[in-house]
């Protein structure tokens, strides 16, 4: 494998889409910034990894990027409730 | 109540959090002498392979930092005047203190052959550091990596992503032979050939040449003549303890704190890399370098300053890493002794990693998916995971909170044991207890 091989996705996107949300391990973080950094719509990720509070984001498309791209494993696909309430 | 916390890394920003949850009023100055502040030390690795901008590095906004309401001193305090409560700044002026946090972290060994001082001998502490690396990376170009631990991969694998030659040298017969077992040295140093790194065994630098003050070639022990455009070194940390040391505070390899986060100066308190904290539960006075640790110590220093007596509890030791592109979680105790790449401890290391548990080794692995279980008597001591991660957080709780394996011991212990299966198996019974 190349060292680019480790940008592989291992997330089941079509799975958890519109029923998933990002959940951050804090004690994994390093504050590195590789999701953030990839995030296509701009939201920090990272914040959510220091206060160890889950990307109850609208906007976030759980498309996963943030979570395969996480050298540290720190980011994870939990199922949610649909009907939650969401942050703005 | 007057704060004064001297480091702005990740353990003395967490301070300020700790201090502002309790007190929104009183004064904290935060000294500090790295001229870019606060940022992802751990992340530089990934600046350098250009997987990130260096402007991302930074957690927090300017935004973020105000509302904490701190003044900032950019400088390095020289000296503390226990006494009057004062410290001298090497800008000439003096700030006083109700109560002081040393968090001023470590700084790499420095690499003690003829010629260390030619231009393009580089290290990785600080942001600083990462750019003069990729300022002399050039494509095509040699390079020679010494050391060993993460940060020698992370130059390693860094300076190749850049289209330099790199050359690995290693003073023994294998990678990081004191927390990984010789099975997964080679699961490394396998992965490292196959992305185009040369790796030179029993190898030790004992000269660096040059011509016009740059370094041009290492000479080996062997005699052998290496030739490259740059060298990097990663051979160890060590704890910055000179300004405790003059102040008189207790210093072992670091600052001595009680769980507290406490000096033997009851309004001096230090916590990261440069405090060798106590731990009740081993009655040890223990080194890391870890960002988590870091941060937590930070946090109860902060708390413990403000005047909310908080513990200090010792996580086993744990650390995600990346090595030779393959994610590797380190939790508890797994490794033994010395290793020849190393003087001190290395930089996300921690000296538990480092003890040989009176335990047995249950083992099992793929090429690129290992895992490896060190089982105690009635708990796991520790845990090596590379490759597939799906097992890491169940071993990291279940190292964490001393779970009772007696269940499944003798079954892990059996030859050819899937422990990876038993482990899941049993992980699957405790959440449907729960």
């Amino acid at each position: 494998m190349t060292f680019l091989g480790i940008f592989k996705r291992d997330a089941k996107k079509h799975t958890v889409l519109a029923s998933g949300q990002v959940v951050p391990d804090s004690a994994r973080c390093v504050q590195c910034g590789i999701c953030t950094y990839n995030c296509p719509i701009g939201i920090d990720v990272r914040s959510h990894a220091w206060s160890g509070e889950p990307v109850r984001h609208s906007q976030c498309l759980t498309c996963g990027e943030c979570v395969a791209r996480c050298p540290r494993g720190v980011l994870r696909f939990e199922q949610t409730d649909l009907f939650a309430k969401g942050e703005s | 109540m007057n704060y004064v916390i001297i480091g702005s890394g990740v353990a003395g920003i967490a301070a300020i959090e700790a201090i502002r949850s309790i007190d929104s009023a009183s004064s904290i100055t935060l000294i500090g002498d790295d001229p870019y502040g606060f940022y992802s030390r751990p992340g530089l690795a990934y600046y350098l392979t250009g997987e990130l901008h260096d402007k991302a590095l930074f957690p927090r906004t300017a935004e973020d930092l105000r509302k904490l309401n701190f003044f900032y001193l950019r400088g390095q305090a020289t000296k503390i005047l226990r006494a009057g409560h004062i410290l001298e700044l090497d800008t000439q002026s003096t700030v006083s203190y109700g109560r002081l946090l040393i968090a001023v972290g470590a700084q790499a060994l420095p690499l003690e052959v003829p010629g260390a001082d030619l231009e393009g001998v580089l290290k990785l502490d600080h942001m600083s550091d990462a750019k003069l690396i990729l300022k002399h990376a050039r494509r095509g170009k040699s390079a020679v990596v010494v050391g060993g631990g993460i940060t020698a991969l992370e130059l390693a694998e860094g300076l190749l992503s850049r289209g330099m030659r790199v050359h690995y040298l290693l003073r023994g017969d294998r990678y990081w032979s004191n927390v990984l077992d010789e099975h997964e040295s080679r699961i490394i140093e396998h992965r490292l050939q196959e992305e185009g790194v040369t790796l030179h065994h029993h190898a030790e630098v004992i000269e660096v040449t040059g011509g016009h003050a740059k370094v041009s070639a290492v000479r080996l022990l062997n005699g052998q003549l290496l030739k490259c455009d740059l060298l990097a070194y990663a051979i160890g940390i060590r704890p910055r303890v000179g300004l405790a040391k003059q102040a008189g505070l207790a210093i072992d390899r670091g600052i001595l704190v009680n769980e507290y986060l406490q000096t033997n100066d009851p309004d001096v308190f230090a916590a990261g890399d440069v405090a060798q904290a106590y731990d009740p539960m081993s009655g040890r006075s223990i080194l890391d370098s870890l960002w988590t640790p870091a941060r937590q110590q930070g946090f109860t220093a902060g708390l413990n300053m403000a005047g909310e007596k908080t513990a200090y509890l010792k996580a086993p030791p744990f650390n995600v890493t990346r090595l030779a592109g393959l994610t590797t979680t380190i939790i508890g105790t797994v490794g033994r002794g010395r290793d020849d790449d190393l003087v001190g401890i290395a930089r996300g290391d921690s000296e538990t990693w480092r003890q040989l548990p009176d335990s047995i080794v249950a083992q099992t692995g793929f090429e690129v998916n290992r895992l490896r279980l060190l089982v105690g008597e009635k708990t796991l001591l520790g845990a090596i995971v590379m490759g597939d991660q799906k097992l890491s957080f169940p071993l990291e709780k279940m190292i964490t909170n001393n779970m009772d394996i007696s269940p499944i011991r003798e079954r892990l212990l059996a030859p050819n044991a899937r422990i990876g299966d038993i482990v899941a198996e049993y992980w699957a019974g405790v959440n449907t207890r729960h």
